[in-house]
């Protein structure tokens, strides 16, 4: 292979997360186009605000977890959950800080559980997320008694914690920034990235695999309870059926149509961010247009399958070319 | 010469598996010991039982002379003991200074602990070129890069850490003249610069000889013969093993 085709394709692969940037202002001008009204209300731009959000900040941990080479299937469930326990702790008297707390800490508690039967009990974590999927959401059904209840404190709060326009957002950027830190400049980070490119290396360097990962499963649990309150402030009503499969499969999307492959060592948290802003326009341009809402999961569905062999395609060119 | 690492009497057992049958073994002080035996002879778990990541059933070992009980693998390496294992716990998609720098990065000062990325690459260019090893550059990936290569930067990586005792899990394995060339002169380099003392687990009885300055022959969990790379031969050798095979279909 020749040195100048090299350097194209290693900028190209290095340039993951610039080329899914790319296709999403292309999909944007797009639908600008189609429909003036797409970005430059402030209405639609709250709304792919309010998409792109809870997928992405639930993206971001299961970046991480996919990098180390596992899934969270329950963060869905997670999600409703959190939210509960924040109102029943609240309507016990707890102050609202320390019972919005609780409710993440309840959150985290399950990403606990999901990490030691991982880590320590051996079970695949698809598996043990999977039973854990439907144990979290007969809970919080049960708790719940299957109705919606209202979420408690002042609008001040409520303002704050997702239900001004753009405070979710918000709070996702920060995510992001901080999440996006920690993969690329610290020990956590590149240690959670040895481990899934190369476990048994990473532990015979010594690194400590099994709680790190089971970190990255509390992460997952936190960010997924932490949403799911966001949401229920944001809308104003706390729904034992709100989140559930489709979000945490819209935040695996996001994940790997941002670049970040289900076979660990390797992942983005930012390409993670704009993935769900892709997933969110996609999801308010067909709706903007009036084109079938069902083809959005054709859409979807197709972009996921290019997204993946265009890692897989670009990463072993790139790999071929380096070997003199 | 003073001793560098002694095990004596190494038993280890896996359920009903016996892999280590009472092994000792003497490293000297800068010396280079070549470990051979056949697959399933107990070479890795001796290797692993020396490293700390695997504890022994029974048996001792000394580092320095002072006796020691190897507890985990970081354990091992605060004593100056360091390994490189045949799956050469490389991470593919990390860069070679962060492979170098695996579990001892570099840190900025501050209350954050941010990875030090500069400090590191530097660092991995000097030592990289002050062991002779020739890469187009520490940024790329390990996965972009020769078995000859990789193998050069999992030594250079257990040499930086100020290790005095290194232990190689087959170093020279699936590897063509020209990379196998490349990985003894940097072994004999190290040798030459005497800080080092080196156990190596070998297929190769040829290779073996020229590197090593002793040789110790593993047999199901036991060491069966020991001696001076310079008052043995590849003829020899054979004929131990030979012995054996005979011993085995005439039994």
């Amino acid at each position: 292979m020749t040195g100048s085709r090299r350097r194209f394709l290693d900028a190209f692969a290095r340039w993951q997360e610039a080329s899914i940037l790319v296709v999403a202002l292309l999909l944007i001008a797009w639908f600008e186009n189609a429909n003036h009204d797409f970005l430059l209300t402030s209405a639609s731009l709250e709304n792919l605000s309010q998409f792109v959000a809870p997928a992405a900040i639930i993206a971001c941990g299961e970046i991480m977890l996919m990098i180390g080479g596992e899934i969270d299937l329950s963060a869905g469930m997670v999600f409703a959950l959190a939210p509960f326990v924040m109102y029943f702790a609240a309507d016990a008297g707890i102050p609202l800080v320390p019972a919005l707390i609780l409710g993440i800490l309840a959150a985290g508690a399950v990403g606990l559980v999901n990490g030691v039967v991982t880590l320590i009990l051996g079970v695949p974590s698809f598996v043990t997320t999977l039973g854990t999927l439907f144990l979290v959401n007969g809970l919080t059904l049960t708790i719940s008694h299957g109705t919606p209840v209202t979420p408690p404190g002042s609008p001040a709060f409520a303002e704050v914690m997702g239900a001004w326009g753009y405070s979710e957002i918000l709070w996702t950027l920060l995510v992001v920034v901080v999440l996006h830190g920690v993969l690329r400049h610290t020990r956590w980070g590149l240690h959670t990235i040895a481990s899934g490119a190369n476990e048994t290396g990473a532990r015979e360097a010594g690194i400590h695999v099994t709680r790190l990962k089971i970190g990255n499963f509390v992460l997952v649990g936190v960010l997924s309870g932490f949403t799911g309150c966001l949401e229920a402030f944001r809308i104003g009503s706390i729904d034992p059926q709100a989140g559930g499969n489709q979000i945490m499969f819209l935040a695996v999307a996001a994940g790997v149509i941002g670049g970040t492959p289900l076979a660990g060592g390797s992942g983005t948290i930012i390409g993670g961010l704009i993935g769900a802003l892709v997933l969110g326009v996609l999801n308010d341009g067909f709706t903007l247009i009036g084109i079938n809402a069902f083809l959005f999961n054709i859409i979807l569905g197709a972009a996921i399958l290019a997204a993946m062999l265009f890692n897989i395609y670009i990463t072993r060119l790139a790999r071929k070319g380096g070997r003199a | 010469m003073t001793e560098a690492l002694r095990a004596e009497n190494l038993t280890k057992r896996f359920g009903a598996v016996t892999a280590l049958d009472g092994v000792s073994l003497t490293l000297r002080q800068g010396e280079i010991l070549g470990i051979l035996g056949d697959n399933g002879a107990g070479k890795s778990t001796l290797m692993k039982i020396l490293t700390g990541y695997e504890t022994p059933t029974n048996g001792q070992l000394f580092v320095d002379g002072r006796e020691v009980s190897l507890h985990s693998v970081d354990h091992a390496r605060s004593l100056g003991i360091e390994c490189v294992y045949q799956d050469l716990a490389l991470a593919n998609s990390l860069s070679v200074y962060h492979n170098m720098f695996l579990n001892r990065e570099i840190l900025r000062a501050g209350p954050l602990r941010l990875l030090d990325n500069r400090a590191m690459r530097r660092r991995a260019t000097e030592c990289l070129e002050g062991m002779g090893v020739q890469i187009p550059s520490v940024d790329l990936p390990v996965e972009r890069l020769s078995g000859g290569q990789r193998q050069a930067i999992a030594v250079a990586r257990a040499v930086n850490s100020d290790a005095r005792i290194l232990l190689l899990d087959e170093p020279l394995a699936a590897m063509g003249a020209r990379e196998a060339g490349l990985i003894i002169d940097l072994l004999l380099r190290l040798k030459r610069e005497g800080r080092l003392s080196i156990a190596m687990i070998m297929h190769n009885y040829a290779q073996t000889l020229d590197i090593a300055d002793r040789i110790m022959l593993m047999q199901h969990g036991r060491v069966t013969y020991e001696k001076d790379a310079g008052a043995t031969s590849v003829q020899e050798l054979m004929e131990i093993v030979r012995r054996e095979y005979r011993a085995v279909r005439g039994g």
